[in-house]
């Protein structure tokens, strides 16, 4: 049985390993040109808090903009939180420097989106899983090899061809680099960002039954941030939806894609059409007006309520409470 | 009842270092009028020139139609001289691009921008023009549209540039529009905006609609007939409800079962087609998906399939006939 399936019969969640608690991540605009004064915020992850537990997959889903890249940049501690708290397998993280912040990057690890620029294209591939080892001081000499081969072999790339560039891969071959070089330093924890949008469907689905498969040999835990949601349904146990830097609902996958309680959902949901032309033809849409606000000036009170269609008045004054609206069901909104 | 546009045996050749790509290989297929038909496939596939050859926006070189008549309200564009071809162009026959961001000209205002084909191909002066614009601005849901002709592109989101894109190919009442992935640099939300107005327009205006794309839920949900490429050729060509229900090519199934569905409750191993597409400098003398094929035969290597009848107004490209019940056929490679 996969964890998935797990999740679908009602699994009980393992142990925690990564806790967020209303974390902030705010990006200075300065003006001036010889001396610089912060002149507003960018507010990109604003008061965000989660779990994510031991073996599960976490989705995080949102459009552009929303902030789940930038979250998953702040727990990994690539961008330093400006608040709120990362704690991973115990520690606390925000405050961590030097080695100690060194010895969890080994555990933490993240695949990018971009296949093509995350790869540095004057190392050939050894070199590119080889390099964390040694950072991390992990498989000396001989052993080495065998430990590049071994991973190569288990993202399913022949490890004949280590000493080719990436140049000479295709698109999800070379996400199965990517995918390698993170597995390299054997993680607890990989922050997946987007890491099937830049392929082709077939190809997708290669990737993402890889990710499945890796996950149960090598016990991972995913925080696996995408924008396409059937592919964060697919793979996800839980889901968490984001919107203009704020998470506004968190649930068990299925729960969340049968019985969405925020109408920002409601709306996601509607708007991915199913392939399926007969359900198609009398599937109700919502469709939002507008677009997101800017993250400089994000509106009062609830952040959604400028294209929410059951906005009241308290919505354009108060930000809504995150609380848990039926058992281990979260969302934020004064109209639940 | 005669055909908006007829193409017969489309053969578009790109001359490059590596040898001739043969990007479409004898692709015919046709369109009524006020119809709108889906092009699928993936990157590579020859859809977006399928598109480019129907108004002639191949570059040449390296790229040239080497054989087939493209008859468009029963003229051969093919042939046509380039001055007769301008009056077709955004005229009769308007295209819409994948990138809002870079298909407008960042240094005229957007009202300049549509303006130019309204006053070249109506004869309208500027301030008829003008007009005309706004309206347009207005149809596609573009509040204070007189001002925002005032505008540059800069000043609009991506969703906004997008509907300008919209209303500058509508703006002359095309009889035919391509859109070459309209909606897959937008976010779901804003792809569900464009893609109704876009329905709701060509309904209006009865404009006859080809969708490239690579996404099945945007045909699924606005195409009535779907042709299906692979490697330069259509493998499967229906009405949409025929060929999501029942696939008859070995590709079109791969393609559907590869893709997560946002309302499955059940956690199901994605079906991955093994393998990458074929280069296609080679000519294939079989079928071209035989070597990803599960349900491959000797034969397939050595003769190519042609596009045949399999029941009614649904054609495939394939010499066996697997999928007549695709739940229950399994692959001959599963049964060895």
């Amino acid at each position: 049985m996969t964890t998935t399936q797990a999740a679908a019969s009602g699994k009980q969640l393992g142990e925690p390993l990564l806790e967020v608690k209303n974390l902030k991540m705010y990006f200075p605009i300065t003006a001036g040109a010889i001396v610089q004064r912060k002149v507003a915020d960018v507010k990109a992850v604003d008061d965000v808090s989660f779990t994510v537990h031991r073996g599960e997959t976490l989705g995080l889903v949102g459009e552009s903009g929303c902030g789940k890249s930038t979250t998953g940049r702040a727990v990994l501690q690539l961008y330093r939180p400006t608040a709120g708290s990362v704690n991973f397998d115990g520690t606390e993280l925000t405050g961590l420097k030097g080695s100690a912040l060194r010895s969890f990057r080994r555990r933490m690890q993240m695949v990018f989106q971009d296949p093509y620029s995350s790869l540095n294209p004057r190392m050939n591939v050894r070199n590119i899983i080889g390099e964390p080892m040694s950072i991390h001081g992990l498989h000396k000499g001989s052993e080495r090899d065998d430990r590049i081969a071994y991973i190569m072999n288990a993202v399913g790339l022949n490890p004949y061809f280590a000493k080719r560039f990436p140049h000479e891969f295709s698109g999800g071959q070379r996400q199965r680099i990517g995918i390698a070089r993170a597995l390299a330093v054997e993680p607890d924890f990989i922050v997946c960002d987007e890491p099937v949008s830049a392929l082709d469907v077939s190809i997708q689905a290669q990737v993402i039954n890889l990710l499945e498969d890796l996950q149960q040999e090598f016990n991972l835990t995913y925080l696996f941030i995408a924008h396409d949601l059937a592919v964060v349904r697919h793979i996800s146990d839980r889901v968490a939806v984001m919107y203009l830097g704020h998470v506004v609902e968190l649930a068990d996958s299925n729960e969340l894609y049968e019985n969405p309680l925020h109408p920002y959902t409601k709306a996601l949901l509607s708007a991915v059409p199913i392939t399926d032309p007969d359900l198609e033809r009398t599937r109700e849409r919502i469709i939002l007006t507008g677009d997101v606000p800017s993250p400089l000036r994000p509106p009062a009170g609830c952040v959604f309520h400028t294209r929410c269609p059951i906005a009241i008045d308290e919505c354009r004054e108060e930000i809504p409470a995150w609380r848990e609206a039926t058992p281990m069901h979260w969302v934020a909104c004064h109209r639940v | 009842m005669a055909k908006l546009l007829e193409i017969k045996n489309l053969r578009t050749y790109f001359y490059t270092e590596e040898g001739v790509v043969r990007a479409v290989d004898g692709v015919s297929w046709d369109l009524d009028e006020g119809e709108t038909l889906g092009l699928v496939g993936e990157s590579g596939s020859g859809k977006s020139v399928s598109a480019m050859s129907i108004l002639r926006l191949i570059p040449r070189p390296p790229g040239r139609i080497v054989e087939g008549e493209i008859l468009f309200e029963g003229q051969n564009l093919v042939e046509m001289s380039d001055d007769e071809l301008r009056h077709v162009r955004g005229n009769r026959i308007a295209m819409v691009f994948q990138e809002p961001m870079t298909s407008l000209n960042p240094v005229l205002t957007i009202g300049e921008q549509l303006t130019e084909a309204i006053k070249l191909h109506l004869h309208l002066d500027q301030p008829e023009a003008d007009k005309r614009a706004t309206e347009l601005l207005e149809m596609v849901g573009i509040p204070e549209a007189p001002q925002r002709l005032k505008d540059y592109p800069h000043q609009f989101s991506g969703g906004m540039r997008q509907r300008v894109m919209i209303a500058m190919a509508l703006s002359c009442n095309p009889k035919l529009l391509l859109a070459d992935e309209p909606t897959t640099a937008l976010d779901v939300t804003i792809q569900a905006q464009i893609l109704e107005i876009m329905a709701r327009l060509s309904k209006e205006l009865g404009t006859a609609v080809v969708v490239i794309t690579h996404n099945l839920g945007v045909v699924a949900r606005y195409a009535d007939r779907v042709n299906v490429m692979y490697a330069g050729k259509i493998v499967e060509s229906g009405s949409a409800s025929d060929v999501f229900k029942k696939p008859r090519h070995p590709y079109t199934h791969g393609l559907m079962e590869s893709v997560p569905r946002l309302d499955a409750t059940e956690h199901k191993r994605l079906f991955a087609i093994e393998g990458q597409p074929p280069l296609l400098v080679e000519p294939i003398p079989g079928c071209s998906f035989e070597p990803r094929c599960a349900w491959r035969i000797d034969r397939c290597k050595t003769e190519a399939p042609p596009l045949e009848l399999k029941e009614e107004k649904h054609w495939a490209a394939c010499l066996r006939n697997p999928m007549v019940d695709a739940q229950t056929v399994v692959p001959a490679a599963a049964q060895a």
